[in-house]
């Protein structure tokens, strides 16, 4: 028996979800130009404060956890045994 | 008149029937106490104190007042969904834990001195233990025995502290402590042991994974949960806390992106979480303490809604890592959806629960003129997004599929999992159900226009990164490994500088016992050579040599009398 398809195994759908995360920041970015924010730091006044932060905060999260792995990683059982 | 019952009695007192009970009597009990435990909470008065002495101690092993009460009730919830969740496990020793450690819990939030919180902070090791020895393997066993040393340790340093400031003050009552002192110090330190202080944390990262899917679920829910307490009672603004604190968001984040076991990922990010708490409790303002507070709060339900769900996909494919899993919406639709909820109130969505509160702490931190910490925890915002708010859900439930089919958890999960949805998501959309039970009444708007569009671009945007470097292949895969962390001081380096000292003594003591053998067989071969039977001294001599060495000497004497 064929199994039923599911919505993700269409690379199309992944597609539209992707499309849709780009809409989503542009629409959210777009907003700072009409709303202004009220705000406690001047950081926070800053055009797009939040998106950019948020956006770089997770590279540079990523890339420095990546070069960690070469320093902490060891194999799975690296405890079990001694040596 | 009504007499007060304290809440940890009820627990304790169904665990010890648990322990006899047959299954269904069980379970039906085990339901039944916090329902009746919470009730008989909320008759209590709002003010209450209950003083008694023993050998001349004044004790106060009941004490409710704003900030016990709102843990009392938390514990509650906390013990229910978990008891829901583990109601199908036959497993009588994991039950009877459960409610003792709950009780304990309780106990230890009611606790109005020093001796009884002590009392109650050990009872929390020793009954927490057993649902990571439930497990039965024999990495548990060691987690487990790590784990209670550890947690031993921060009583021990608890009960010194507490000894010496009754020596200065003469009062064991558990009030405001502040670091003033020794005495001070050693309950800092013991507290912070028990709220994973960064490089005092690896016990929580070490054991909570090793534990049985239900067991888990206690643990995330109160041992952590005491010590913020703890912490917000005896050392409300601390400064170093401030710092602590931010430390702790940050740090741990790095090690959720490249953790492989998807419960040890979570309980990294619940040391994020705490950094939030520990944060508040640090700047001590009401907004601050109050934000702390309902954060521990909300995170007891969203942390055990995400282990609940893991729990739940570890019971059922009996894996958990994240290179071994995926796909599994197509057979867990309801587990993923419900994860999704948890993930999205951990990341502070809003109208989830984790907004409500958690802006409440980064609102105080720039008020009170920390805009360095501030960065910090913002960048740890969008860091919890991104392991526990995408990576958790994503490695689990999407990502590739790994080809595992099965069915949806037990009823009773999704029941457990539904509850703490719901009070997800109720909390997010009408958080002044919890702002009313805050320590501090609260002046404070969570759905802010400005507030709401910052949070969504923070997260729409750290999604987009997490989407980017998927995309693009930069994302580091999960891969089978450990990831070393302070326990390798204790597991590794200690081990081996004890195994290199003694293994260097022993040889120092077999060189030693060598040289010493060859001294004395040498010894032995001169005295025998002299004494032995062949020996120059007990050689038989002839008669004659003997009468002319007499001879010799007589002669010899006689020139001595005349010199």
């Amino acid at each position: 028996m064929q199994e039923k398809r599911h919505i993700f195994d269409s690379k199309k759908n992944v597609k539209r979800v992707l499309k849709a995360l780009v809409v989503a920041c542009v629409l959210t970015a777009g907003a700072d130009i009409v709303y202004h924010r009220h705000v406690v730091h001047p950081f926070e006044a800053l055009w797009g404060f939040y998106a950019i932060f948020g956006f770089v905060a997770c590279v540079v999260l990523v890339l420095l956890a990546k070069e960690m792995r070469k320093i902490l990683m060891r194999d799975e059982d690296y405890y079990d045994h001694d040596d | 008149m009504m007499i007060e019952f304290p809440p940890f009695a009820f627990f304790y007192l169904a665990a010890l029937a648990a322990a006899v009970l047959p299954r269904v009597p069980r379970q039906a009990l085990m339901l039944a106490v916090p329902v009746a435990s919470c009730a008989a909470l909320l008759q209590l008065p709002s003010d209450l104190l209950v003083s008694m002495s023993i050998l001349d101690l004044q004790l106060e092993p009941l004490r409710v007042d704003r900030l016990s009460r709102l843990f009392g009730i938390l514990f509650h919830i906390g013990a229910f969904i978990g008891i829901v969740f583990s109601l199908h496990s036959r497993d009588r020793t994991q039950h009877v834990a459960a409610l003792a450690y709950a009780g304990s819990a309780l106990g230890a939030v009611f606790a109005g001195d020093l001796l009884t919180l002590f009392v109650f902070w050990e009872l929390l090791a020793v009954s927490s233990v057993f649902l990571i020895f439930a497990s039965r393997t024999e990495r548990s066993f060691g987690a487990g025995m790590r784990y209670l040393v550890i947690q031993v340790i921060s009583g021990v340093l608890l009960l010194a502290g507490a000894l010496i400031l009754y020596g200065q003050s003469g009062s064991l009552r558990f009030e405001h402590i502040g670091l003033t002192g020794a005495g001070s110090m050693l309950i800092f330190i013991a507290f912070g042991i028990k709220c994973a202080f960064p490089l005092l944390h690896n016990w929580l990262t070490d054991a909570y994974p090793e534990a049985t899917p239900t067991g888990t679920v206690f643990l995330s829910a109160f041992t952590t949960k005491v010590a913020v307490y703890a912490l917000a009672r005896g050392f409300a603004g601390t400064e170093v806390l401030v710092y602590i604190g931010a430390v702790m968001t940050c740090f741990p984040i790095f090690y959720a992106v490249i953790e492989n076991d998807l419960r040890r990922v979570l309980a990294y990010s619940m040391i994020n979480q705490i950094g939030f708490m520990v944060v508040g409790i640090g700047l001590g303002t009401a907004l601050a303490i109050n934000g702390a507070i309902a954060h521990a709060f909300n995170d007891v339900i969203f942390k055990g809604l995400l282990m609940m769900s893991m729990g739940a996909v570890l019971h059922m494919t009996g894996r958990i890592n994240g290179s071994d899993l995926g796909g599994l919406y197509k057979s867990m639709p309801v587990t993923t959806t419900f994860c999704i909820v948890g993930a999205a109130s951990i990341s502070a969505f809003p109208l989830f629960s984790g907004f409500v509160s958690k802006s409440m702490v980064m609102v105080a931190v720039l008020e009170e003129g920390h805009p360095v910490v501030w960065l910090a925890l913002l960048f740890a915002s969008a860091g919890v997004f991104h392991h526990a708010g995408i990576k958790i859900p994503f490695f689990a439930f999407f990502a590739h599929d790994s080809g595992i089919r099965t069915q949806e958890a037990p009823t009773n999960m999704l029941i457990a999992m539904g509850i703490a949805a719901a009070l997800c998501i109720g909390i997010g959309v009408w958080p002044w159900v919890l702002y009313d039970l805050l320590p501090f009444a609260v002046d404070y708007t969570p759905f802010d226009g400005s507030h709401i569009l910052a949070q969504i671009q923070l997260l729409v945007f750290s999604a987009a990164a997490f989407a980017w470097l998927k995309v693009a292949g930069i994302y580091p895969p999960e891969l089978h490994s450990t990831n070393i962390d302070v326990e390798w001081l204790y597991r590794r380096l200690a081990p081996r500088w004890v195994q290199q000292t003694t293994a260097a003594s022993r040889r120092a003591v077999d060189a030693t016992s060598r040289a010493g053998e060859g001294l004395g067989r040498n010894l032995m071969r001169l005295v025998l050579h002299h004494y032995g039977p062949d020996g120059t001294l007990a050689r038989a001599w002839p008669t004659g040599s003997m009468v002319l060495w007499v001879a010799v000497l007589l002669g010899a004497s006689l020139v001595l009398y005349y010199l």
